[in-house]
């Protein structure tokens, strides 16, 4: 949400679909060689919406949020048209926010691990 | 992503109740033949062709039903591309596989090119969208057929004269033949394929 007011506080965008949730089938094959089956149904809101001058931005996020949609459509837009070198901070600050929750909640999890190689029941010592 | 940018428009603010709202009004036309049918709009469509026709495309297409687009149409692509942004409809060259055709004012597509669909499959015909110019004006022809109690009356200006050849022909093919959509403005008209004309 911070993002969206850095990089487009002050841009009028038209929203040309707005947001709306939906079902994508996920696809899997298992091993990396297996045959491809459905694994099922992924609930993805979809969005797009059109910057003043053109540039056309599509989102799509995971589970019912349309804010999180039109937030991630916006971005697209707006992130057409700025060079790379400024669209780099928008990416690094995703990717930091990313990994913090990851480590976050692997180190929540890493205590509770337990070790079944350490259970030995010792009936042949 | 940015496929013709300037002429993407955004298609009904609420699609869910405004899809309902003209499908209502699509079906109230079929009912009636030649009856004029106020119709709820897009908040945007293409210059090339009518509110109404717009409403009715983003109403019925969708990824199943490939269209054909009358090359006569002002900003065709444009036009191209708005439908396959909303509805994710193909767009189709050959006219005898489209399930939806739309002509343009003044439409010069030859009719016997579009399905007709088959004796098993009478369902698998074209469904024309022709916009037209107005309904006040221009001659009036006599229907006559299921939904009208005796004749009804309709004026229409700026429609192709092989149309009304075309919907003479279907008396002869029924079961068979080409339904069709006229729209103007905010208003369609409907003349099914079991709609005679008279005179």
């Amino acid at each position: 949400m911070s993002l969206l007011a850095t990089y487009c506080g002050d841009r009028s965008f038209t929203v040309l679909r707005s947001a709306e949730p939906g079902l994508v089938m996920v696809r899997a094959r298992a091993g990396g060689s297996g045959a491809l089956f459905n694994t099922g149904e992924m609930t993805v809101t979809r969005c797009s919406v059109r910057l003043e001058d053109g540039a056309i931005g599509h989102g799509y996020a995971q589970g019912r949020d349309r804010a999180r949609a039109e937030v991630a459509a916006r971005l697209d837009a707006v992130m057409q048209e700025l060079d790379a070198k400024r669209v780099e901070p928008v990416v690094e600050a995703l990717e930091y926010e990313i990994g913090m929750k990851a480590q976050t909640r692997q180190s929540k999890s890493v205590p509770t691990k337990v070790d079944f190689l350490t259970l030995v029941r010792g009936e042949n010592a | 992503m940015t496929t013709s940018p300037e002429t993407l428009l955004p298609g009904f603010a609420d699609p869910v109740d405004q899809s309902q709202a003209a499908f209502r009004s699509i079906l109230d036309a079929m009912a009636r033949p030649g009856t004029l049918q106020a119709i709820v709009g897009p908040t945007e469509h293409p210059v090339g062709i009518s509110a109404a026709a717009a409403s009715v495309l983003l109403t019925l297409v969708d990824y199943t039903t490939p269209i054909w687009l009358d090359p006569s149409i002002e900003g065709e692509e444009a036009v191209g591309a708005y439908l396959r942004f909303h509805t994710g409809a193909a767009l189709v060259d050959d006219p005898a596989r489209a399930a939806f055709a739309l002509l343009g004012v003044g439409s010069r597509a030859e009719f016997a090119d579009f399905s007709i669909g088959t004796p098993e499959y009478p369902d698998r015909s074209t469904t024309l969208i022709l916009d037209v110019d107005n309904f006040d004006t221009g001659d009036a022809v006599t229907l006559r057929g299921p939904g009208i109690e005796t004749t009804a009356s309709l004026t229409v200006s700026g429609i192709p004269a092989k149309f009304w050849d075309a919907i003479k022909e279907n008396a002869v093919l029924f079961p068979l033949g080409l339904d069709a959509i006229l729209t103007a403005g905010d208003t369609v008209v409907s003349v099914p394929r079991s709609t005679r004309l008279e005179g």
